[in-house]
């Protein structure tokens, strides 16, 4: 009997390999592999000749100085932060606004929410494409609204003037961010227990001042989770801006994923690129790190 | 689904009658204003579907409703991104069957073992969702360029699964889990290997679940564009969502058929979010968080 459970407890073992290995040798070839990848080529002067010679000598760090000191990295930098912040505050604010404004149940207002949704789920690409038109300087509906409003008296050039061109590229971040913030902070709401507010009202506490010492305080969690999470998933974004702009015009919407794609798509300059994603993986890294201490609770459980 | 709070009933208790009274009124007001919010945040979405059926040309000189409904654009778009339609939906549901197959026992099995080292493999899991797209891009172009997966359908839906397993191990871990381990033990008593109970037992029981990790999994690939863009060189094989980014070059040349095409392309995720909602409002949430 014995020696039959040990036979059996051998097999379970087997069984279990068997159940994890597909995954587990996905996530190294997709995801390990192109981090170590990356890291490598970030120090090899990696380019079209390579493909036909196979040959992609090692330069040390010679990609690093060549990203960092081209006229292009300061730019790049300010854009991803303005970008970034930009859009994770406008969309965390209105979302929040709209989360706590679902809350009070009311007829439809399941169904709305669930409607929210649809820009979420729409392709990035197909977003891009519908807002340049609506952007578009002479004939797109933007201008024309704002025209009839009286409040431009001259078509805004939102995708072509590189004055603007970052705010247009916020503006449409921020309308395809909202449901995402809605979803996550309304759920976070309702974690909040009704009795609260009720003792609250009781102590006068309606309104802002329930706002402020009710929800804010009881809410921080999950406003800590969406901030992260909004900023890591924000420093990616690729398909919006090359869908509205393609970092123009005169590179007024370089980002550093951008310039990582560019170097290496646009120019073969793979070892320039990965040089950048590399810089962009750190970045996210240090609000990685944030976000698993916040969420390291929800892991264990 | 757990991540319908609305079902939690200390929040029907009726609180003072006279104050839920009073506030029957302004809740259809709420709904009006609900109404006004939507309205706000979908106008790009009527206003894409509008623009498609405008006459074709280079300007967008569109009326506010389609009185007159010109479907040259979508005669069109179907002529030139057809043939690229049908390419997108194979690799999405390419990438589906991919994905459940080989997440969906990985997902049962971090659920049962207690071990230190399946939180190491959560945590994995956790940040691999946060690799920027482009870092996977630029090491698979060399690897597939070498592979010869470069323009092939198995090589997009490989690299599109990448959008898809992290989220589908985290959201079908989180439901197997609260499966009662009794169920499972009954069937190993009668004689059965977990592989026959997971078959039998836990994936039947687990449908919801799969159906939304599936549904999500086809969005994320349909949605793909970085892919699409960097690993395929030619015309052979081409997303949809590629047609669009060429379609928009410097210029555009015919709004109509673009928009159209865009429209057609967001027939997945409106169907899915009619017909699915229950589903995808699960997994809007659960993915998120966990």
């Amino acid at each position: 009997m014995p020696g039959a459970r040990r036979r059996r407890g051998g097999r379970e073992r087997l069984v279990q390999v068997l159940f994890l290995a597909p995954a587990g040798l996905y996530l190294v070839l997709f995801f390990g592999y192109p981090v170590v990848k990356n890291v490598l080529m970030s120090m090899q002067a990696y380019t079209t000749r390579t493909f036909f010679t196979g040959e992609a000598p090692w330069v040390g760090l010679a990609n690093y100085a060549t990203a960092l000191g081209s006229t292009l990295f300061a730019p790049a930098m300010l854009n991803t932060a303005l970008f970034t912040i930009g859009s994770i505050v406008g969309q965390f604010a209105i979302g929040l606004a709209l989360a706590s404004f679902f809350r009070r149940k009311f007829p439809l207002s399941g169904f709305l929410r669930s409607m929210l949704l649809l820009p979420w789920l729409l392709p990035l690409i197909v977003s891009s494409a519908t807002w340049r038109s609506i952007l578009d300087q002479d004939s797109g509906v933007l201008n024309a609204f704002l025209r009839s409003l009286g409040i431009i008296q001259e078509p805004v050039p939102w995708l072509t003037s590189p004055s603007v061109a970052l705010l247009a590229v916020v503006l449409v971040t921020i309308w395809v961010g909202i449901p995402f913030n809605v979803t996550i902070l309304y759920g976070g709401l309702q974690e909040i227990p009704e009795e609260l507010y009720e003792a609250g009202a009781v102590d006068g506490a309606t309104g802002w001042k329930a706002f402020w010492h009710i929800t804010w305080p009881n809410l921080r969690p999950v406003v800590s989770v969406v901030l992260v999470l909004g900023v890591v998933y924000t420093l990616k974004v690729l398909d919006i801006i090359l869908g509205l702009t393609n970092g123009g015009p005169a590179n007024a919407t370089q980002t550093l994923a951008v310039r990582s794609y560019q170097e290496s798509f646009v120019n073969f300059q793979f070892g320039v690129g990965a040089a950048f994603s590399n810089i962009l993986i750190l970045i996210s890294l240090v609000f990685a790190v944030i976000y698993l201490r916040l969420n390291r609770r929800a892991v264990d459980e | 689904m757990t991540a319908t709070p609305t079902t939690a009933p200390a929040r029907l208790r009726p609180s003072v009658t006279a104050r839920s009274r009073r506030a029957d009124r302004p809740k259809l007001g709420h709904t009006a204003v609900g109404i006004l919010f939507l309205a706000v945040m979908l106008f790009p979405i009527y206003w894409m579907i509008n623009a498609s059926l405008q006459p074709s040309g280079n300007t967008l000189t569109a009326d506010f409703l389609p009185l007159k409904p010109d479907f040259g654009g979508y005669q069109k778009a179907i002529e030139q991104q057809g043939t690229n339609l049908v390419t997108s939906l194979v690799i999405s549901l390419g990438t589906v069957v991919f994905s459940l197959a080989v997440a969906a026992p990985a997902a049962y099995m971090l659920g049962q073992i207690r071990s230190s080292w399946i939180n190491v493999g959560l945590l994995a899991i956790l940040i691999s969702q946060m690799i920027p797209g482009i870092v996977i891009a630029n090491a698979l172009y060399a690897a597939y360029n070498d592979l010869g997966l470069l323009n092939s359908i198995p090589g997009l839906i490989l690299a599109d699964a990448t959008h898809a397993i992290p989220f589908v191990i985290l959201i079908v871990r989180a439901f197997m889990m609260k499966i009662p381990p009794s169920i499972v033990e009954a069937a190993r008593v009668d004689g059965a290997g977990i592989a026959r109970a997971f078959v039998s037992i836990v994936l039947p029981i687990s449908r919801n679940s799969l159906i939304t990790a599936g549904l999500f999994a086809f969005l994320f690939s349909w949605s793909d564009f970085l892919f699409a863009l960097t690993l395929t060189t030619t015309e052979d094989v081409r997303p949809v969502t590629l047609g669009i980014y060429t379609y928009l070059g410097t210029q555009v040349s015919n709004w109509s058929a673009v928009m159209a095409t865009a429209v057609l392309s967001s027939i997945p995720a409106i169907v899915l979010l009619v017909l699915a909602q229950k589903y995808i409002a699960a997994g809007a949430t659960g993915g998120a968080v966990k």
